[in-house]
């Protein structure tokens, strides 16, 4: 009366036990981030915010159109936290901006601030693993904003230096990315460059909505909302002008792993740089962050438009 | 909300589904390897498990996310890093639940398998824990569910999961893919929540035929959340 | 070890112990995030649990209220308000009090509603009202369990005031969320630290206050079962 019934029993079980050794094996081969450039595929990573992610969705599409093998491992976090995947190989292209490159990851002490200037210190300064490849001629810099109405009450406009804010600034909260509170181009250099001592300063996020809606509701005065965010033309913020470069030129550079390159791989990054303007960026990060389309769509068809693979 | 954007966007939608799900069975299952075992002891060795009781008690206390971050300075930014903790929780849920059900078998039933002459493994194996089955699946449940939501924590740390979603949605005021995230994880724990209840009927076919429909009045151990 | 010595290093700095992110000050923000919905879920629940179990009533909603409780992921739900509503304090306040309801009121309506129906018919037979069944003989005998629910719903709350940093809030989570995003490994282990042994310690009182409030006959009416 006791004997087991194994027939039923015994299938769900083994269906159990089916389920489990399925997902174990997948787990084994699964995405591992330390996996990818050793076998010739070449892994693309990006940044924690929309534009980065667009720009690094367009070197993967291009880059399997040319046959490459590619994985793409997107969103790894700040660039405080993928640059030291970069370094030893983990991840072999990120695109990158060369300016707080530099300042941030590369040499803090860096003085450069034109294009030309940031790409030599690069050249001489970046481990010996790491490169860049061509600079585009488009910038997304950090920035300090403004609202309309601010602007307006206190007499300035884009042309207007960062420094006019220093009479106001004990009376204003600062908004930006968490990490602008230990950049060497964020607070501190606000603070050496212009002479700005804000009241407070608010962590909120990569010049995502919650910057954006803490800039239009009052919750910050003024904030670090990068330059291609589209929010600038919409809501007609003002970004005042840096005559002093505490923010080095940002251009897009690719970032790439010396040992993943091939010929191929660095001609068709190469040619992405040459037709990458601050204007098409803008258009395309509207596209994706406004009109919400997605990331393969609007890369695809920037590619298309271009004449580069896709 | 976008209904479109579902079936246009459904090559990334699958694979960050298929990682959550990943994230979300892995756990409870070594949880589960683990917990058998354990709970076998706390059982013959009474004095095990008060203190086992409290570790897993002080364990569950803490927050997922502090424990991820943890976890990265040994496993760095892989799935490591997200499946050893929900594997920790998910112990914590499993332990009491193994020594529970195995608690819950009748001692008229064991002394019963004794006398036929089983041996002290044969009754475990063959009597006990099959009798356990419905606590421990009890168990499971929450441990998978739990497992399959806070795996989207791991999209903080970069960890692949539904998480993505969320993020992405937040960073481009984008209401429809908050929504889709949001729906395929709660889906996918209500799916995988069905599967383990017919996996209890399969695996307890004593069971069918009354009805034990679990009427939270009934008396008997209570579905609390502990 | 290497996460000790991080956590370490940047706790024994002065500079954390000072000023607007200071760790006391977090800590305070972190108990109001976590406290005030606990408050306000512990008012709406608890009555709700109390008249649903009397009753007997909505039992099955219960039921699965718990199931999709566990099921829904905070960050996504936390992000979801936020991108609905803007910034404010609907926007945290909301969302952890719609998800610190569930634990309290199933405990709650579990405990009431579980006392064993001999008891119940031996109060009516002494003839008490249906009012004074309620308050005296179901609410002492539901006491432990709504206290483990009130301990379930404040490990929780403390834990998705820690994910409440993502979406802008202070409390101990922007250690985290903070040195996530600059790297600062040490800061991110600081504060995992501080938010484990915040989790600890509330853990740990309202395991007394369970034990200080749960009536004596009942303390050892359980010790005797054991």
């Amino acid at each position: 009366m006791l004997r087991p019934r194994l027939t039923l029993r015994g299938g769900a079980v083994i269906a159990i036990a089916a389920m489990a050794s399925v997902v174990l094996a997948a787990c084994g081969g699964s995405s591992n981030p330390l996996s990818g450039s050793s076998n010739g595929t070449v892994v693309i990573g990006s940044a924690n915010f929309p534009e980065n992610e667009l720009l690094a969705e367009i070197y993967s599409i291009a880059l399997k159109a040319k046959g490459v093998k590619v994985t793409d491992k997107f969103n790894i976090g700040s660039r405080e936290v993928y640059y030291p995947e970069i370094k030893k190989g983990a991840v072999s292209i990120i695109p990158e901006y060369n300016g707080t490159l530099l300042t941030v990851a590369v040499d803090p002490t860096s003085t450069a601030a034109t294009t030309a200037q940031v790409n030599a210190a690069l050249k001489a300064d970046l481990p010996p693993s790491l490169e860049i490849l061509n600079s585009s001629s488009a910038l997304d810099s950090d920035s300090v904003t403004v609202t309309q109405a601010f602007a307006t009450a206190h007499h300035l406009t884009s042309s207007s230096s960062i420094g006019a804010l220093a009479p106001y600034a004990s009376s204003m909260v600062f908004g930006g990315p968490p990490e602008f509170a230990t950049r060497s181009d964020g607070i501190a250099g606000l603070k050496k460059n212009y002479g700005l001592t804000f009241k407070s300063f608010d962590p909120l996020d990569e010049s995502g909505p919650i910057t954006i809606k803490a800039l239009q509701d009052g919750t910050v005065q003024a904030a670090d909302v990068f330059t291609t965010t589209p929010q600038i033309v919409t809501d007609h913020f003002v970004t005042l002008a840096d005559p002093k470069f505490n923010f080095a030129a940002q251009n897009v550079t690719p970032l790439v792993y010396k040992k993943a390159m091939t010929p191929t791989i660095i001609a068709t990054l190469n040619a992405i740089s040459a037709k990458l303007t601050t204007a098409e960026l803008l258009a395309i990060d509207t596209a994706v962050i406004v009109n919400h389309d997605s990331y393969s769509s609007v890369a695809t068809s920037w590619l298309a438009a271009h004449g580069l693979p896709h | 909300m976008q209904w479109s954007w579902i079936p246009q966007n459904w090559s990334i939608i699958w694979p960050y589904t298929l990682d959550n799900l990943l994230l979300g069975l892995v756990p409870p299952l070594l949880g589960l390897v683990i917990a058998v075992p354990v709970g076998i002891a706390c059982v013959a060795r009474r004095w095990l498990y008060p203190p086992v009781l409290s570790l897993t008690s002080a364990l569950y206390a803490l927050p997922s996310l502090a424990l991820f971050v943890v976890l990265i300075a040994y496993t760095g930014l892989g799935n490591l890093t997200v499946i050893i903790p929900l594997t920790l929780f998910s112990l914590c849920v499993l332990i009491p639940n193994v020594v529970d059900g195995l608690r819950s078998v009748a001692e008229p039933v064991r002394q019963a398998a004794t006398a036929m002459g089983f041996t002290q493994l044969r009754r475990l194996v063959q009597v006990e824990l099959p009798l356990a089955v419905p606590v421990v699946i009890a168990g499971l449940r929450v441990a998978v569910v739990s497992s399959i939501s806070l795996a989207s924590l791991g999209q903080l740390i970069g960890v692949s999961s539904l998480g993505y979603f969320f993020i992405d949605g937040l960073q481009r005021d984008f209401p429809t893919e908050i929504y889709v995230g949001l729906g395929l994880t709660i889906i996918l724990a209500l799916v995988c929540d069905l599967i383990l209840v017919t996996a209890r009927t399969l695996l307890t076919p004593w069971a069918r035929g009354r009805r034990v429909a679990p009427s939270p009045l009934t008396p008997g151990p209570p579905v609390v959340v502990r | 070890m290497s996460f000790l010595t991080f956590a370490w290093d940047w706790l024994k700095s002065p500079q954390q112990w000072h000023g607007a992110g200071g760790i006391p000050i977090r800590v305070l923000e972190h108990l109001y995030y976590a406290g005030l919905p606990l408050l306000i879920a512990t008012a709406i629940a608890v009555p709700l649990g109390l008249l649903l179990g009397h009753h007997g009533r909505g039992g099955f909603v219960v039921i699965n209220v718990t199931n999709i409780w566990r099921a829904v992921p905070t960050l996504g739900l936390l992000i979801l308000v936020v991108v609905l509503l803007g910034l404010g304090v609907l926007s945290w306040l909301i969302p952890l009090v719609v998800l610190a309801i569930p634990p309290i009121l199933i405990n709650t309506y579990e405990g009431v509603g579980g006392v064993d129906p001999e008891l119940k018919d031996a109060a009516r037979g002494m003839g008490m009202t249906d009012w004074q069944l309620l308050w005296k003989v179901e609410v002492p005998v539901a006491v432990p369990l709504i206290m483990l629910g009130l301990r379930t719903g404040a490990i929780f709350v403390v834990a998705t005031a820690t994910i409440a940093a993502e979406i802008g809030v202070g409390g101990l989570g922007r250690y985290i969320i903070d040195g996530l995003a600059a790297n600062n490994y040490g800061e991110v282990a600081g504060g995992a630290a501080v938010i484990v042994v915040l989790a600890l310690v509330v853990q740990a009182a309202f395991t007394g206050l369970r034990r200080l409030v749960v009536p004596r006959g009942l303390r050892l009416q359980a010790r005797g079962s054991r």
